[in-house]
């Protein structure tokens, strides 16, 4: 079994995580920056408390499972899996590298512990609902839950709308999915690129239990997941407001850091912003 | 040398006919009778794809996901990876006509062993018309690395294909007629995944084919016999794998090559072909089948004459193709 960590400590592993990030982004030369840091602390928060995991059984048939949908925000992920031990922190050096394991978007054949291959968006929570149908069904696996994240953006993919309705008709209460409401993508902010408002009102209309949560609180985070696991009749979608970049000021709520990794400069400044002693003593020491 | 036990009552007029799907629905429900991993989804053609025998028997195993067939191959692709051997059914200008980037990455890239089942493919689908005629499939997924491309020649070597992918491992994807088609095979008849079949030995040309053309060209190698062309024809019912050593030795036998298929050549079952011969054992090639347009509406009949993918007319671009082509490296 993977660690439980404390509210103090998820604090801490997510700081660790976006430090990750922007060393891997910085090696790699390319990838996502914004959606990879906003999503620390909702992935910080599933792999070190809420997912019952075994990093040194990927496969462990009681495990929980977790697709990530936009598969562009990978370098969280890795990040999560390294910091857990499912693999050497120093392989996260590779990501994007010919040869390496850590594929600018998942692929699952090449690393275990990852649940599908993802980056063309819409996928994710078609194969989430899959899984969670299964277990719901076919398998009386009642312990087992399943968790998914969708950037906001992705939601323009019609497919999208085709597994909400899947899983509001077959009622599949152990399916947890986030969206990741950041308000960006590629061409700028989503209401402007193609408007997704009324967020809510789309999903309870599917027939889901829909919570709005502060998606860098981790108290938040983990509240609402366990309120979702009290619902029982529905599947439960969890829109966590984040701010893209969270956690280094000068890439917060810009969009030009959808899809770019910085460069030297700009990863040393990254990690001056994450490594301040506020960041340090607020999130830990005091507690 | 034949390696194919042909139905006896074949060249018959009164050889029994049945449509291939319902040789896939037979398959399916003996498939999840002996394994109950297998389960199937359906995207609103339940009875259309014949998926429903399976239904009928396993209903706790079958999943409808309605008119949706992007989701439909995803939601099999998180089955495979909890552990089943999903079959996710539609009718093929849907299934994979709509849904391919699906297929490619979450199937496909992810290697799972999800089983695309695309009924009512080519022109013999008849009367609905272009829109419906799926022709590009078999270009569609023979592109796609992992994935298995499996074409019956009759409902009976269906019903044998069905259970042979349901155990395969791999991700898979089975073409299916709509129309009832002349038995070629029996019960006893062998059918392995990549093998392709000599069905009668030849050394003026090789007719190849797969899926219902098989039976038009058993036809036209008699045809062809009464005019002295002693023609071989081999049946291709995987095309990917293909069986590169079966088809490269017939070529060589007989030193000219003719494909047929109800799709597209360019790119289908013929494109494969090709790439083959041009690469390992350049010869003189007729590829027969939709030659980049679109079919129409009318009968299955209808539209297998207007196409020129009747065993009389294959008979006669056979008769002409040796004619006014040279024989290579015949070694007969």
């Amino acid at each position: 079994m993977g660690e439980k960590l404390s509210l103090i400590q998820l604090q801490r592993k997510a700081n660790d995580i976006r430090e990750d990030i922007i060393n891997m982004l910085e090696t790699a030369g390319s990838g996502h920056c914004a959606g990879s840091l906003d999503l620390a602390d909702i992935v910080a928060s599933l792999y070190f408390n809420i997912m019952n995991l075994d990093p040194k059984n990927p496969d462990w048939e009681d495990r929980d499972v977790f697709f990530l949908s936009n598969g562009h925000t990978v370098p969280v992920q890795y990040a999560a899996m390294a910091e857990a031990g499912y693999f050497d922190k120093s392989e996260l050096l590779t990501l994007r590298k010919l040869g390496s394991r850590l594929q600018g978007h998942p692929e699952r054949t090449k690393l275990p512990g990852l649940e599908n291959t993802s980056g063309p968006l819409g996928c994710g929570l078609s194969q989430a609902s899959g899984y969670a149908y299964t277990l719901q069904y076919l398998d009386d696996a009642k312990h087992r839950f399943v968790y998914t994240i969708m950037g906001d953006g992705e939601l323009d993919e019609g497919s999208n709308w085709e597994a909400a309705m899947f899983a509001g008709k077959y009622k599949l209460s152990q399916l947890i999915a986030f969206i990741d409401r950041n308000n960006i993508q590629i061409d700028g902010n989503t209401e402007d690129v193609m408007p997704l408002e009324d967020l809510v009102g789309k999903w309870e209309s599917f027939g889901w239990h829909v919570l709005e949560i502060d998606g860098h609180n981790i108290q938040s985070i983990i509240d609402a997941v366990n309120m979702a696991k009290a619902i029982t009749n529905r599947p439960s979608v969890i829109i966590a407001h984040t701010i893209p970049g969270k956690g280094v000021d000068f890439m917060e709520y810009d969009y030009r850091w959808h899809g770019v990794a910085p460069n030297s400069d700009q990863a040393k400044a990254a990690m001056q912003r994450l490594r301040t002693l506020d960041g340090k003593i607020t999130s830990g020491d005091l507690a | 040398m034949t390696n194919y036990l042909l139905n006896s009552n074949v060249f018959n007029d009164d050889v029994e006919q049945q449509p291939i799907r319902a040789g896939f629905g037979r398959g399916l429900k003996a498939a999840g009778a002996a394994n109950d991993k297998i389960v199937a989804l359906c995207a609103d053609l339940t009875d259309s794809t014949q998926i429903s025998l399976f239904k009928e028997a396993f209903p706790e195993r079958f999943i409808e996901v309605g008119i949706a067939e992007q989701n439909l191959v995803a939601v099999a692709s998180g089955m495979a990876r909890a552990g089943k051997i999903p079959f996710a059914s539609s009718y093929a200008a849907f299934s994979p006509g709509r849904n391919w980037e699906q297929i490619k990455t979450t199937i496909a890239l992810n290697d799972q062993p999800v089983k695309i089942v695309g009924s009512h493919a080519g022109i013999s689908v008849g009367p609905d018309g272009a829109t419906h005629q799926m022709l590009e499939d078999i270009a569609l997924l023979r592109v796609l690395p992992n994935m298995i491309v499996v074409v019956p020649g009759d409902g009976i070597e269906a019903e044998k294909a069905t259970r042979a992918i349901a155990e395969n491992g791999k991700p898979s994807y089975i073409r299916l007629s709509r129309e009832k088609s002349p038995i070629i095979s029996t019960n006893e008849t062998e059918f392995e995944i990549g093998k392709a079949y000599i069905l009668r030995d030849g050394y003026d040309i090789s007719l190849m084919g797969t899926g219902i053309m098989t039976y038009q060209l058993l036809i036209a190698a008699n045809i062809l016999a009464g005019q002295g062309i002693n023609a071989e024809v081999v049946h291709v019912p995987t095309i990917k794998p293909l069986d590169n050593q079966t088809i490269l030795e017939s070529a060589r036998r007989t030193g000219r090559v003719l494909t047929a298929e109800e799709a597209q050549i360019a790119g289908g079952f013929g494109g494969a072909v090709a790439e083959l011969l041009s690469s390992e054992l350049p010869t003189p090639l007729l590829r027969l089948g939709m030659v980049d347009r679109y079919g129409e509406s009318g009968t299955p009949h209808e539209l297998l004459e207007y196409f020129g993918l009747t065993g009389q007319h294959i008979a006669e671009k056979a008769a002409e193709f040796v004619h006014n082509k040279a024989q290579y490296h015949r070694d007969y």
